[in-house]
């Protein structure tokens, strides 16, 4: 039954360590400026996590062998020895932290870039559940929204206040959003009622959009198609359907798409 | 040292030995089948859940008839399964991985380890059980009330938690039990924390130093504080969210909420706020659960080794700097959450330092069995598992400690796979050793060990076949929380994978018959046994199976050893108990 044992360890550490390194499922394909640095990250990481996983169940294995009770004989009395605990002690610190100063500079390379100036911004505001999408139009701002206009039978989902100048061009729609290719793309995150997660695999994008605040998220998309948007926070019953749909498209068909938004 | 403090009376009638009983050991025993009736009610859950996620759109006619309003129209609804996923993660987390470990060993054990008649202050010790028992009720109620348990996970995110019945099916009545239910759990954690330390701290038998209490006490003793400080945090946020839900406060719901076409009436509030004081206690709860396992499994490795644990010290200082380290990591649950991004990357050095003490501990384990004669018991394959599961769940902490790869796993099966792997299945492993270990303590006779071997093999299997799938399904996208895949078309080739690991679950689940037989047949059929059926060498083990009221009778032991003399060169047997006074150990 030992022998059962240590080959368990041993076989269920290959397996998975080969159905990682075989990719037979693997992350979704990457399309965005900044997520090439993390996937790099994670395969470094993933990949010393694998050597450390499969090297301890090994050694698990090998002493539950080795040291199995053979009839009557002592164990060996040992139980220090100081030199073996501080190097493994800090070796693990030394790899635990670099890894963690490699990791916070991709971080700290994709959050604190500097603001790029021909930046096209869209606001999404998450709702129970439903991706609104709004863009500044001509004049870059953004115009005055008030809840107690909102009015879904006429679209106002956002409750925009056509009053104000600015509110003119700016262009809304539900659930679909298109962004230019190869351009910086600032996208602001709220909610009108719980937290929700804009959330697009392929670009290497996940951040919650929480009620009373206004998140940036900073991405550029570098292929042109047609990518899903979902909802990486609990937010209630339909949480599992909250899908959206993000073009990305070449800048003169972003311009014509744009055009072809009703203006409100 | 035992002072009279922990002396009483032996009480005479049924209903105070063993219903309002204040003997630790009855209380022990007590936390322990109430963590049996949870974890069972917690399985059946994620069977439920597991049947949603692999099929999600089929009907099952028998579950309709049963359940008419979960199963509307055919196939499980969505928010049945929300609810059954946040009543699953509740009641395993607080009533299962909280209650067993420390409350349920920890109240037998650890008077009886360190030399003492019973605990501190044994009248509190029973009120803390009955507070328990009395949240474990109110959480079970929010099963049957009128709109279902609540569907906002564990974690019970605000505003989706705060807003009332408006924002969702199940947050009406059903939340507010949950709150409440969770806040008078904190109360009896509060509790029982302030016993464990006490009792420690003051108890002890004469010459049970510090540094000769078994690693099981130490561990208990460090759960204790990181209790002690964790859940008054828990109680603050489940006070505040009970009076934004009823009392029309706003700490967690900003200005400006539209929520079904409805303006909402708070403004000021702050959802970030109820994170932070969740994960400032959920993060020590993590260790919460895990410690005494690890405590469990060193005790045992050295027992079944024949062999001293490898570096008694470090591993002291590991726990402490576990339990230390624990409080300032809470930040990591909160990568994507809108917090600064530059607390983010302290809080990803502070939680990659954390797996240093965890890395040692490890180290420390293989040290101990090196050299050993390792007996293969029920108890010591249940602590090689727990070693094992250990490593497993540990090691993909490295990854979501990041915040830049968070962005890929963050709120993926990935993190499901790591916290169900490390905190789950590895605390419960700790928690079948240490049954299969002191079940003989306990009543006085053994659990069959053949059924106990059964069991142990089906349960690593399973949990593997179980687990380890959800790291692909993970890396893939597939999102959790999901009552389905298949809206999305880049998690729909994921299903299968889903359907893998649901039948894998329900055999694990199935194997779980084969403990529950073993438990309660050899409660009265088990082999009698003596005090000591293992060779093991701390205080425990020096009184009958079971011990009498006040165990040690009229003699107080007085302690000699460390807990783990082993195969100490020159001694008469290959093991030294605490209590013997002949022996010279050379340390």
């Amino acid at each position: 039954m030992i022998l059962a044992l240590a080959l368990f360890f041993v076989v269920m550490a290959s397996v998975t360590v080969g159905i990682f390194v075989l990719r037979i499922w693997w992350l979704p394909e990457q399309v965005s400026a900044h997520g090439g640095a993390i996937d790099q990250q994670l395969i470094l990481t993933l990949t010393i996590a694998g050597i450390v996983f499969f090297l301890a169940q090994v050694a698990l294995s090998y002493v539950l062998w080795r040291f199995r009770a053979r009839g009557d004989k002592r164990a060996s009395y040992w139980h220090e020895n100081s030199t073996l605990e501080l190097t493994w002690t800090l070796a693990t610190a030394a790899l635990f932290v670099g890894l963690g100063v490699l990791g916070n500079r991709v971080w700290a390379n994709y959050l604190f870039s500097q603001e790029v100036p021909d930046v096209t911004t869209v606001e999404v505001t998450g709702q129970q559940f439903a991706w609104n999408i709004r863009y500044p139009g001509v004049d870059n701002t953004f115009g005055r929204t008030d809840p107690a206009l909102i009015n879904d039978a006429q679209a106002n989902y956002l409750g925009l206040d056509s009053k104000d100048k600015a509110s003119r061009d700016d262009v809304m729609t539900q659930n679909i959003m298109a962004v230019p290719v190869n351009r910086p793309i600032r996208v602001i995150l709220r909610s009108k009622d719980v937290t929700h997660s804009f959330h697009v695999p392929q670009l290497r994008v996940k951040q919650d959009a929480v009620p009373g605040m206004a998140i940036r998220v900073h991405f550029t998309a570098l292929r042109t198609g047609e990518y899903e948007i979902a909802c990486a926070e609990l937010c209630g019953m339909q949480h599992y359907k909250m899908r959206g749909r993000l073009l990305v498209m070449e800048d003169a068909d972003f311009r014509t798409w744009l055009k072809s938004r009703i203006e409100f | 040292m035992a002072g009279p403090a922990a002396v009483h009376e032996v009480r005479r009638s049924f209903i105070r030995r063993y219903i309002f009983s204040v003997d630790h050991k009855v209380i022990g025993i007590q936390y322990l089948l109430l963590a049996l009736v949870s974890v069972t009610v917690g399985m059946i859950l994620s069977v439920f859940m597991r049947l949603r996620l692999a099929w999600p759109e089929e009907k099952w006619p028998l579950l309709q008839q049963l359940m008419p309003t979960a199963f509307a129209g055919g196939p499980m609804t969505p928010e049945f399964y929300l609810s059954m996923m946040t009543m699953h993660g509740t009641i395993m987390v607080f009533f299962v991985l909280t209650t067993a470990p420390l409350s349920g060993f920890g109240n037998y054990f650890l008077p009886i380890q360190v030399g003492a008649r019973d605990m501190a202050f044994p009248t509190i010790n029973m009120l803390s059980f009955w507070v328990t028992f009395v949240a474990l009720g109110v959480m079970i109620c929010a099963l049957f009330v009128t709109g279902g348990a609540p569907i906002s996970g564990w974690t019970g995110y605000a505003p989706l938690s705060a807003l009332g019945e408006i924002a969702g099916p199940g947050l009406g009545l059903g939340q507010t039990l949950w709150v409440i239910s969770i806040a008078i759990f904190c109360v009896a954690s509060l509790l029982t924390s302030l016993n464990f330390l006490t009792t420690t701290l003051n108890l002890r038998a004469r010459g049970m130093s510090l540094t000769r209490m078994p690693l099981t006490v130490w561990a208990w003793f460090t759960t204790a504080i990181l209790a002690l400080l964790a859940f008054p945090v828990l109680l603050a946020a489940g006070i505040l969210l009970i009076l934004d839900r009823v009392g029309g406060t706003s700490f967690f719901i900003p200005a400006g909420l539209i929520v079904s076409d409805r303006v909402i009436p708070h403004e000021g509030g702050s959802p970030l706020l109820w994170q932070h004081l969740f994960w400032f206690f959920g993060h020590p709860e993590v260790y919460i659960a895990i410690l005494p396992g690890m405590g469990v499994t060193s005790h045992i490795l050295s027992t079944f080794a024949r062999k001293p644990v490898f570096a008694y010290r470090a591993m002291v200082g590991a726990i402490f700097a576990i339990g230390f380290i624990s409080y300032i990591v809470w930040g990591h649950h909160m990568f994507m959450s809108g917090m600064s991004p530059y607390s983010s990357m302290a809080f990803s050095i502070t939680t990659l330092a954390v797996g240093v003490p965890s890395a040692i501990k490890t180290f420390n384990w293989l040290a101990t069995l090196w050299g050993g004669q390792i007996r293969f018991t029920a108890a010591m394959l249940f602590s090689i598992g727990f070693v094992s599961l250990f490593v497993s769940g540990g090691v993909t902490g490295l990854l979501l400690a990041q915040p830049a790869v968070d962005i890929a796993l963050h709120d993926t099966y990935f993190v499901v796979a790591h916290f169900h792997i490390i905190m789950g299945v590895a605390a419960i492993f700790g928690i079948f050793a240490g049954l299969h270990y002191w079940f003989p303590k306990m009543f006085g006779r053994m659990m069959s060990e053949t059924l106990g071997k059964v069991h142990f093999w089906l349960t690593l299997l399973g949990v593997y076949c179980v687990f380890m799938p959800m790291h692909f399904l993970g890396l893939a996208g597939g999102l959790r929380r999901y009552a389905q895949l298949t809206e999305f078309e880049f998690l729909r080739p994921l299903q299968p994978i889903h359907v893998f690991i649901s039948v894998a679950a329900f055999v694990t689940i199935a194997a779980q018959l084969v403990f529950l037989f073993n438990f309660f047949w050899s409660m009265k059929r088990g082999q009698a046994v003596g005090p000591n059926p293992w060779d093991s060498t701390s205080l425990e083990w020096t009184t009958p199976s079971p011990p009498p009221h006040d165990n040690f009778g009229p003699l107080e032991p007085v302690v000699y050893h460390g807990p783990y003399e082993y195969g100490v060169p020159g001694a008469s047997k290959d093991y030294v108990m605490q209590t013997e006074p002949e022996v010279e150990v050379g340390r």
